[in-house]
């Protein structure tokens, strides 16, 4: 560190492991996550959900529902003022079901009352009558001419077509697998809660755990008739996100209901709800086949992947967009031949969840990876690191890679690294597959190492308007200088908010900044998702910083009868060329604050040729390896994940502990996704929604890792940033799917992998 | 709905006499969590966790008598020598928090067939005792308690007071399938106790048929085939033997949490590999 005349260098810029805001409060419960919004004169709202997956409402009965004491409104979808419907991309979602319902859970009724349980018992009472229909649950039929029709336009949402070198490729050495993931959940720990408080001026305004304000307000504003001046969104506390509040949940409910009622409505799912409440990962069935040369170089790659979008669009068409054109994996491959679908069922409907269209696909070309390395007889780590890009290789669909492509490094560094001892004469039970479970003590069980590599789009794709805007404000008070960093973009735990202190620290170099609380008083700053807010809202951020810093610097020349090429700012202080002291901040400014807002953008990207898929759809691509090894009890199939240790390359590492901590929790995701978690669907209903029967990783399940980051900037990006949260959850699960059939020898083609598929039983 | 709050036994057996409408709870681990999801509104909560009887062990007679209101983490650290078979189990409640909690009374009372308790005690012999104001103790074997899915022998004016399981005369296991390394809710689970001063075998099938239950064909084939006097090792083939007539003791279905046909088989490993552990253990300790 080097040392300034003044003494002082503010701690907690970029490249320091800054301390969170929230941190100690979220460690010792303090922290005011969305269910914890209250209001003195609020009633509660709740949601009455379609039983079926497919049924015509004849006719909705609310008469005993409203005589319940207690109840302050009931409504259905002939309350909504707008237009009744909503949606990401399409707004073919209504807002309250009105002639259909399409899924199981699909909100037909609201209520409120003063008190949540009687609401809900109000709920009950209310009569809907319904003619059930044949539902459509099996996505590979949903393109057949006789399945049930889903939406009126028919159910394909999206086909990516992706062609690209020889039509007819042929190859010495052909692979091929079918692969098939069940559906995921996000399993937020939050679960969605709002408040919606009526305005005097006749709107509304909404505190809600969001992912992104200005696309909520949008819908919200649709559907209400409103303006956006009417509708004004703060973001709540938000107990994680990974894509499941993308799309709306109580937005618009708790507003009609607080427009209705002229009180403040507060609504709040529980666990069992939430998991109807929101947006699973895809379902995917895949088909892929690779063709080589004998040396396990690829020739070829044809796959063939259907997605379950269920019944609505929500973001299907993008993931379609991801899993068509990433989800060939990181590899340099001369002709490609990708057909993705996405298809409309009476499903729950499935939409953004970390790592978006390329787990699902990564599993497949991760699988089909391994089948080569064997035919051609090299390892796992050799077949990718001979396929793998390197910086300046064109993508299957033609864009060059123009920063850094670190496939090789990433797989040697996981491969390099210490593999766990071998398990003792007399293992703890804890170290064992089943653990106090007690199922064995060490019989049946099988070691297996896998390998696996992705890369990732980081930021919005195919000429989406990608942007962020932020507001930064420099004064001083009370004699000291204040930094305000005030943007819409959403902190959902990944810490954002400590990113944002830590650029304003940087580009103004005072100590103390603070970020206020997200709302949509200010421009846009894009989605929390897409691994892309420390990029584009560090980037609109930083920009706004410079634009501060620049004019104040102009004022400190004027003041000084200096040149401002030479000044800087530095704590609360201006300097000169060497670092003298030439001003305190307080002089130049006196009372007065420099504020500007910028609206900042990455570079553009492109549509697709939609016969080739060829063009420039991403602006950044970032990569992952992991290594897993497993124990397995392949008599119970039972499995214990030994290690997961990975390697990435964020660019720069602006907060390096919060880098590692989202390398954990991705890495965990996609474990999870690779061994129990799934939303068992049958016959379009869930048959697991709680947390007894949706099973998540637990401290037992998830071993210590080594992780490995390295930085290579991007000369693009801010700082050389690189996007972080999604590749772990890519990478991850397809290395320990593979450790597990490497220790059992079992082709197992479908995640997750449960002890049925491993014992055969 | 009211909320009773007895202090004392007797007063908790008035109450359940004049209120058979009520609802027991004790740790509160399953009854909160029927609550939550408004499967079930009884007219009343009857909370027997201020009653200080129900919170005591001892031993009488060569058994534990075990308090309905102990949880199992005061199994886990009070009774592992006595039972080592029902505090393997209770090692695998939920997490520490239930287990701070969760009581086997409640468990019994609850009837699941996913109970971790049931396997061990049933593998014990272990005997319910339940009472009445109106006609005092009884005792009920507890292979004779599970009478149905979440269904047990108590009379509506009965409340469970202990259970007495025999201090362990040979080795036990309790063995768990879940299809994660902590906090679930078995897929399948087995439970054995050798009792070498009669020669016999016991067992306990979890989340495997409507009720839990034992595998007494299984339990007379073993106890018949065992060494007891020479203690030779147990051959690999009788091993597998029993498992398979634990298995065929089963009667599993297909549910969100595993197949019929896993059950089975899970259960024929477990068996097996339980019925060597402890064969080992015995022989060693000779």
């Amino acid at each position: 560190m080097t040392t300034t005349q003044t003494g002082v260098r503010t701690t907690g810029r970029i490249g320091d492991s800054a301390q969170r805001p929230d941190g100690t409060l979220k460690v010792t419960g303090e922290f005011a996550y969305a269910s914890d919004l209250w209001h003195d004169d609020m009633v509660w709202g709740v949601t009455l959900r379609s039983p079926h997956p497919h049924a015509r409402i004849r006719r909705i009965d609310v008469t005993e529902a409203l005589t319940v004491p207690g109840v302050s409104a009931v409504l259905t979808a002939d309350d909504v003022p707008g237009e009744n419907a909503y949606g990401l991309e399409h707004a073919d979602q209504p807002v309250l079901a009105a002639e259909f319902v399409r899924y199981e859970g699909e909100p037909v009724a609201l209520v409120a009352a003063d008190h949540p349980e009687t609401a809900r018992r109000a709920a009950a009472r209310i009569r809907v009558h319904y003619e059930v229909l044949p539902a459509l649950t099996d996505p590979r039929r949903a393109l057949d001419d006789d399945a049930p029709q889903v939406h009126p336009g028919g159910n394909l949402v999206r086909h990516l077509r992706l062609r690209r070198g020889d039509p007819e490729p042929t190859a010495p050495v052909v692979v091929s697998i079918d692969f098939e993931v069940g559906m995921q959940d996000q399993a937020f720990l939050g679960p969605e809660s709002g408040l919606a408080v009526p305005a005097e001026d006749g709107g509304v305004d909404l505190y809600v755990a969001t992912q992104w304000l200005h696309v909520d307000q949008r819908q919200i504003c649709l559907a209400l008739g409103m303006p956006p001046e009417k509708v004004r969104l703060t973001l709540a506390g938000v107990g994680g996100a990974f894509g499941g509040r993308e799309d709306l949940s109580v937005h618009v409910h708790a507003c009609l209901l607080a427009l209705r009622t002229g009180r403040p409505v507060k609504m709040s799912y529980g666990r069992e709800e939430s998991f109807y409440g929101h947006v699973h990962r895809h379902p995917a069935t895949m088909t892929y086949e690779f063709g080589a040369e004998r040396d396990g170089t690829l020739v070829y790659a044809k796959a063939r992947t259907l997605l379950d979008g269920g019944a609505y669009a929500s973001s299907t068409a993008a993931v379609v967009g991801n899993a068509g054109l990433l989800g060939l994996g990181p590899y340099r491959i001369p002709s490609v031949a990708v057909d993705a679908y996405g298809v409309f069922t009476h499903n729950p409907p499935c939409g953004a969840m970390r790592g978006f269209g390329c787990v699902q696909a990564a599993f497949a070309h991760e699988a089909l990876m391994d089948e080569l390395a064997a035919a051609v007889g090299v390892s796992p780590v050799e077949i990718r690191q001979r396929n793998g890009f390197v910086e300046g290789d064109r993508t299957v669909t033609g864009q060059v890679i123009d920063s850094a492509a670190p496939v090789a490094e990433l797989l040697q560094r996981v491969a390099d690294l210490p593999l766990p001892s071998a398990l003792p004469e007399r293992p703890d039970l804890l170290d064992l597959p089943g653990a106090v479970g007690n199922t064995t003590h060490g019989e049946g069980v099988h070691r297996g190492v896998g390998y696996a590599v992705t890369y990732k789009n980081i930021g919005f794709s195919e000429g989406f308007d990608d942007y962020s805007t932020a507001r930064v404000r420099l004064q001083v008070v009370a004699g000291e200088a204040v930094a305000t960093v005030h943007t819409a973009a959403a902190e959902v735990g990944q810490g954002l908010v400590t990113v944002q202190q830590q650029i304003a620290r940087t580009e103004l170099g005072v100590e103390r900044v603070v970020v206020v609380p997200a709302d949509t008083a200010v421009g846009s700053a894009g989605s929390t998702s897409a691994s892309r807010q420390t990029y584009v809202t560090g980037g609109a951020v930083k920009a706004a910083c410079e634009a501060v810093r620049t004019a104040v610097l102009q004022r400190a020349a004027v003041a000084l009868g200096r040149p401002v090429a030479g000044l800087a700012l530095d704590g609360d202080k201006v300097v000169g060329p060497s670092g003298e002291v030439l001003a305190g901040l307080g002089e130049v400014l006196g009372d007065d604050a420099v504020e500007e807002t910028v609206e900042w953008r990455h570079r553009p990207t492109h549509a697709v040729d939609p016969e080739t898929g060829q063009g420039d759809a991403h602006v950044q691509f970032a990569f992952s390896a992991h290594r897993a090894v497993v124990d397995v009890d392949t008599e119970l199939g039972l499995v214990k994940v030994v290690a997961l240790d990975t390697a990435q390359d964020v660019g720069r590492a602006i907060n390096p502990d919060a880098v590692v901590g989202q390398i954990h929790g991705g890495s965990a995701q996609g474990m999870g996704l690779a061994l129990m978690e799934e939303v068992v669907v049958t016959d379009g209903h869930v048959r697991n929604p709680s947390f007894t029967d949706y099973l998540l990783p637990t401290i037992l399940d998830m071993p210590p890792m080594r992780v490995e980051v390295l930085e290579y900037a991007d000369p693009h990006a801010p700082y050389g940033v690189r996007g972080v949260g999604e590749p772990p959850t890519i990478s991850s699960g397809p290395a320990v799917a593979a450790a597990v059939r490497a220790a059992c020898a079992k082709p197992l083609r479908r995640v997750p992998i449960r002890p049925e598929h491993i014992t055969g039983t | 709905m009211d909320f009773l709050q007895p202090s004392s036994w007797d007063e908790a057996l008035a109450s359940r006499a004049e209120r058979p409408d009520a609802l027991p709870i004790a740790g509160g681990t399953d009854v909160m969590v029927e609550l939550n999801f408004d499967r079930r509104r009884p007219g009343a909560l009857l909370d027997l966790s201020r009653v200080d009887e129900l919170r005591a062990w001892s031993v009488e007679d060569g058994a534990v008598r075990l308090g309905a209101g102990v949880p199992y983490a005061r199994v886990i650290t009070e009774l592992a020598d006595r039972l080592p078979g029902l505090a393997m189990a209770a090692r695998t409640v939920g997490s520490p928090q239930i287990r701070v909690r969760g009581t086997v009374g409640g468990n019994l009372g609850s009837a699941s067939p996913a109970g971790d308790a049931h396997p061990p005690l049933l593998a014990a012999g272990a005997e319910v005792e339940v009472a009445s104001a109106a006609r005092g103790t009884r005792r009920i074997p507890v292979a004779e308690f599970f009478t149905g899915v979440k269904r047990n022998a108590l009379e509506p004016d009965e409340l469970i007071a202990a259970v007495h399981v025999r201090t362990a005369r040979g080795p036990q296991q309790f063995c768990k399938v879940g299809t994660r390394n902590a906090m679930v809710i078995s897929v399948s689970a087995f439970a054995l106790a050798l009792h070498p001063d009669r020669q016999a075998v016991g067992t306990g099938i979890g989340s495997a048929a409507p009720t839990p239950r034992r595998a007494p064909e299984a339990e007379e084939f073993l106890a018949g085939e065992l060494d007891w006097a020479g203690r030779a090792a147990l051959p690999e083939s009788l091993a597998r033997a029993f498992g398979e007539r634990v298995a065929a003791a089963a009667s599993p279905i297909d549910d969100v949490r595993g197949t019929a046909a896993y059950r089975r088989h899970s259960l024929a490993v477990l068996a097996r590999r339980a019925a060597t552990w402890a064969w080992d253990d015995l022989r060693r300790a000779a």
